[in-house]
């Protein structure tokens, strides 16, 4: 058992060591968050708004063609860009600012 | 022989309407043409159409002699058949005419008489018409032509139409009839409402009619099928109305469940899966930002080996007078912090100590002044100050641009008050067109003279010249033992001056309180004076004329010279002049009292001052209390450096940063950092000429202006090169004695110069000068390279230091060894050196 949590801890780190990389967060399938490295209200704010946000994009690639299914969402923002890939349980969200 | 004619089954018969001469026949039911006869055997025998004999149905024409007929006519008379006929028959133009067996009786008789040469000809010659119809149903079958307009085959329809519609048979006839008395009158027509009155019109409206109602027994319909919907509402009971809320957190997972998915394998695994596609992400992101415009992004920075041409300060206008300013310099000028295009300049003589004392005559009928300049009238200044001496500086106060504070050669501080020129200032600024009808002419000729309307005591002021005077920021005041309070008025009331006389002192505009104080001896003077005002100045400062005494003054041991800067407010607590809506009336304010103000602790109450001898000083202004005899005392400076050779002519701010300063003087410049005492960052090489004037720029932190002794103006920009100007230009040929830049708008700014003989130039920066670089801001990472750099060195000489007291230790350690040997071995030679030598021998 400790493996395991010491095996997503490592994948976090590596990913959080990444250049510009502000926040992660775990979110399970309905929105609630189960891990993260922001502060509580930001993070409940962004995994519920990112939450409806997949729900819609995920129904909009497969209303066009119900054999694909959303692999990954990036949104581009003035000042950083928010990466999240979702699956059949969980999403993860990740956070960066590239321009620095 | 009777012609035989093949009568086709099909025949159509061209309907042609009959001639004018048969109207007289009865209307019946054939063509006018023909006329149905009945002809007796016996005739028929003598013409030979006899009936199913010599004519039949397949031949039914039969031509007759017109000259026949009309013998028969004449023989028989009344008997004949033809004897109906015979105006016609007479009136027929040819010789021959027709008659037809009408086997059918079409038209009710037996035999018919064509009267017509064209139905003769019609009927015995079919056109040609009848014979297409064959062919025309073989052509329908292959090609579908396009229906052409052929020509109206009229049917009859026309009279029926005419005989349907109603016409005037007669002309319509309007009758008038007046009394005869007013035969030939004059006739008044008017109008009249076909409403009013009932009698007047008759009418005939329409009515359902019952007996030719008629019953739609068809009535085409079309259905649309849709989806079933239903409404329904229902109405709730609303008593009154009532506040509701609703407060909402969102989920969160407890610990244990957050901790139990963290160990999930199911979590593992999803993770495994997606970092993948986010390191690819990131690692995007990192390697290039695509979304950054290059075009536009290059276009930004600037070309700096571009043409000299584009960095050139263009001369925008100069302004000098014969008579004001000739043979005098400009020792002081400042923009007008409001009105646009207005500066100021003050001059004074060009003479030395000596020589002022030997003209001192001629010096007192010619008063100095300061004069104000428009960009509308290069030729004529708008107002002039009246100095009780000589000014070497002076400036606007922030709060009330109408108030100039000025310092005079003689130690004194004069204060104006314009506010009665102001609209002649921004009159003048539109330039004729604004020129009200109260304006004279006189107004070309002389501008107003506005007198100092107070000034301060010759005792209590310096004791030589003022070389710089300063408004204290609206945002915080100074006591009278220097502690800065909080001003609660938020107008600069305050001014500190310097002079080569060792003091800084500071001078408050406001009337002392009217108690009367025990420890000083000032009489209260009456506010009111009866005899008054004989050169018509405002009373705004009457209360100061002649008495007034600096608050406090600071005084050091070192000869200042020029240009000190008291610390900026810190910025949170910055306020701008246009949030009053009209400035302060200065003549009400009073000193406040001690007890009400608070005191304010994060205004620091350091400043640096320039002094005599080239020296830059960094002192306390807050006086101190000597603890033993209880007397304030100021306090010594903290720190004194010596870099220019000669006075110091400029002490400024950046306008960017709050804590470097720029000091000018003798043959070089040097930028301090408030803050680093062990040195100036920059100091510039010693130039060829003496500096003699230097400010920053407005826009770009990098960018300062050294004004020269030959009259060269040099623009420094640090982000270019440090140890040279980056250009040189000459503006004058006598030397700069003064700089000041202005913002005018967005795309004009100006610098004024102003030079030993009198003259003021204005410039125009050029672009690239007032344009910050995209790269600016590294402006303070060079000041802070500079920080470290002088850290460094400190550093080092510590370093140096300590090894050479270490050097030095070991050198002392090793000569007290030897010492202490050697004094032993004298020892044991004084004792026994005899021992020595019998043991040897």
């Amino acid at each position: 058992m400790f493996c395991v949590k010491a095996e997503v801890e490592e994948t976090l780190k590596r990913i959080q060591s990444q250049k510009g990389v502000q926040a992660i967060i775990i979110v399970n399938a309905e929105g609630i968050p189960v891990k993260t490295t922001l502060d509580n209200s930001s993070t409940v704010q962004y995994a519920g708004l990112i939450h409806q946000l997949v729900m819609k994009a995920r129904s909009t690639v497969r209303d066009i063609d119900p054999q694909n299914d959303l692999t990954f969402l990036r949104v581009r923002s003035k000042k950083n860009e928010i990466m999240i890939a979702p699956d059949k349980d969980y999403f993860l969200i990740v956070i960066q600012n590239p321009t620095e | 022989s009777c012609p035989k004619q093949k009568q086709h089954p099909e025949q159509k018969r061209k309907n042609a309407p009959g001639p004018a001469f048969l109207s007289h026949l009865p209307v019946t039911g054939h063509p006018d043409y023909i006329f149905p006869l009945v002809l007796t055997s016996a005739t028929q025998e003598l013409f030979c159409c006899r009936a199913d004999v010599d004519v039949t149905g397949d031949e039914p024409h039969k031509l007759l002699r017109k000259e026949d007929i009309l013998r028969d006519m004449k023989n028989r008379a009344a008997v004949s058949d033809f004897s109906p006929l015979k105006q016609a028959v007479l009136d027929y133009p040819e010789e021959e005419l027709l008659l037809v067996f009408d086997q059918d009786f079409t038209y009710g008789q037996s035999f018919y008489l064509v009267l017509t040469a064209g139905a003769k000809e019609d009927i015995l010659r079919p056109p040609p018409g009848m014979e297409e119809e064959e062919e025309e149903g073989d052509e329908l079958l292959e090609v579908q032509k396009t229906p052409e307009p052929k020509p109206w085959l009229s049917l009859g329809s026309e009279r029926e139409i005419q005989e349907e519609s109603v016409t005037d048979t007669r002309p319509r006839v309007y009758k008038v009839s007046r009394v005869r008395r007013q035969f030939g009158a004059p006739v008044c027509f008017w109008d009249h409402s076909a409403g009013a009155m009932r009698g007047s019109y008759v009418e005939c409206p329409s009515y359902q009619d019952k007996s030719f109602s008629l019953w739609r027994m068809e009535k085409e319909n079309s259905v649309q099928a849709i989806p079933n919907t239903k409404s329904s509402s229902s109405q709730t009971l609303w008593k009154y109305p009532r506040n509701m809320c609703t407060q909402y957190e969102p989920r969160e997972l407890e610990d244990e469940e957050k901790e139990r998915l963290l160990q999930s394998a199911d979590l593992k695994n999803f993770l495994n899966s997606v970092s993948a596609r986010f390191e690819l992400a990131i690692q995007q992101n990192e390697i290039m930002d695509v979304f950054l415009d290059d075009w536009r992004a290059l276009g930004d920075e600037e070309n700096v080996l571009g043409g000299k041409v584009d960095t050139h300060l263009k001369e925008y206008q100069s302004f000098t007078h014969t008579h004001y300013s000739t043979n005098k310099t400009i020792s002081c000028l400042s923009w007008h912090p409001t009105v646009n295009g207005v500066i100021a300049v003050a001059v004074t003589e060009n003479l030395s100590f000596e020589e002022r004392i030997n003209n001192s005559t001629r010096l007192l009928l010619n008063p100095s002044l300061i004069l104000f300049w428009s960009f509308s009238d290069p030729i004529n200044p708008q107002l002039l100050l009246e100095c009780p001496d000589d000014i070497f500086c002076f400036e606007f106060c922030p709060s009330n641009p109408n108030i100039i504070a000025g310092g005079c050669m003689n130690g004194q501080v004069a204060l104006w008050d314009i506010s009665a020129h102001v609209d002649r200032l921004q009159g003048a600024r539109g330039g004729g067109a604004a020129r009200t009808s109260n304006a004279d002419d006189t107004r070309d000729i002389a501008p107003p003279t506005v007198r100092y309307c107070a000034v301060s005591g010759v005792e209590s002021g310096h004791r030589a010249p003022i070389t710089d005077i300063q408004w204290l920021p609206e945002t915080f005041e100074v006591s009278r033992t220097g502690t800065p309070l909080e001003n609660k008025t938020l107008i600069s009331v305050q001014i500190v001056t310097c002079a080569p006389d060792c003091c800084v002192m500071f001078w408050d505009l406001r009337a002392p309180r009217t108690v009367v104080n025990a420890l000083t001896d000032t009489k209260p003077k009456p506010e009111e004076k009866t005899v008054e005002n004989p050169y018509g100045v405002p009373s705004t400062f009457k209360h100061l004329d002649l008495t007034w005494k600096p608050l406090f003054r600071v005084h050091t041991h070192t000869h200042f010279s020029h240009s000190h800067s008291p610390s900026p407010t810190p910025p949170d607590k910055s306020v701008t002049v246009g949030d009053r809506p009209e400035p302060p009336d200065y003549g009400q304010l009073h000193l406040p009292s001690a007890k009400h103000q608070r005191q304010t602790d994060d205004i620091s109450t350091k400043f640096y001052v320039g002094t005599e001898d080239g020296e830059v000083v960094y002192t306390d202004w807050k006086l101190e209390k000597d603890n033993d005899s209880g007397q304030l005392f100021s306090p010594k400076p903290t720190h004194c450096f010596r870099v220019h050779d000669c006075l110091v002519n400029t002490v400024s701010r950046s306008p960017f940063y709050l804590d470097i300063i720029l000091t000018v003087g003798g043959w070089n410049f040097a930028i301090w950092k408030e803050g680093v005492m062990t040195g100036p960052l920059v100091l510039s090489a010693c130039s060829q000429k003496r500096c003699s004037a230097g400010a920053w720029s407005l826009t770009r932190p990098g960018v300062m202006y050294i004004g020269k002794e030959d009259g060269n103006l040099e623009v420094w920009d640090l982000l270019e090169k440090t140890h040279e100007p980056s250009q040189i230009q000459s503006v004058t040929t006598f030397p700069i004695t003064c700089i000041k830049p202005w913002t005018v708008s967005l795309k004009q700014q100006l610098l004024a110069v102003s030079d030993h003989q009198g003259t003021l130039h204005i410039l125009q920066v050029p672009w690239m000068l007032r344009h910050p670089a995209a790269n600016e801001l590294s402006v303070s990472r060079y000041f802070e390279k500079e920080v470290e750099h002088l850290v460094y060195f400190e550093k080092r000489t510590e370093m140096r230091e300590r090894e050479k007291k270490q050097v030095e230790a070991e050198e002392q350690r090793r000569r007290m060894v030897r010492s202490s040997f050697s004094w032993w071995a004298s020892l044991l030679d004084n004792i026994c050196p005899k021992n020595i030598c019998a043991g040897r021998n």
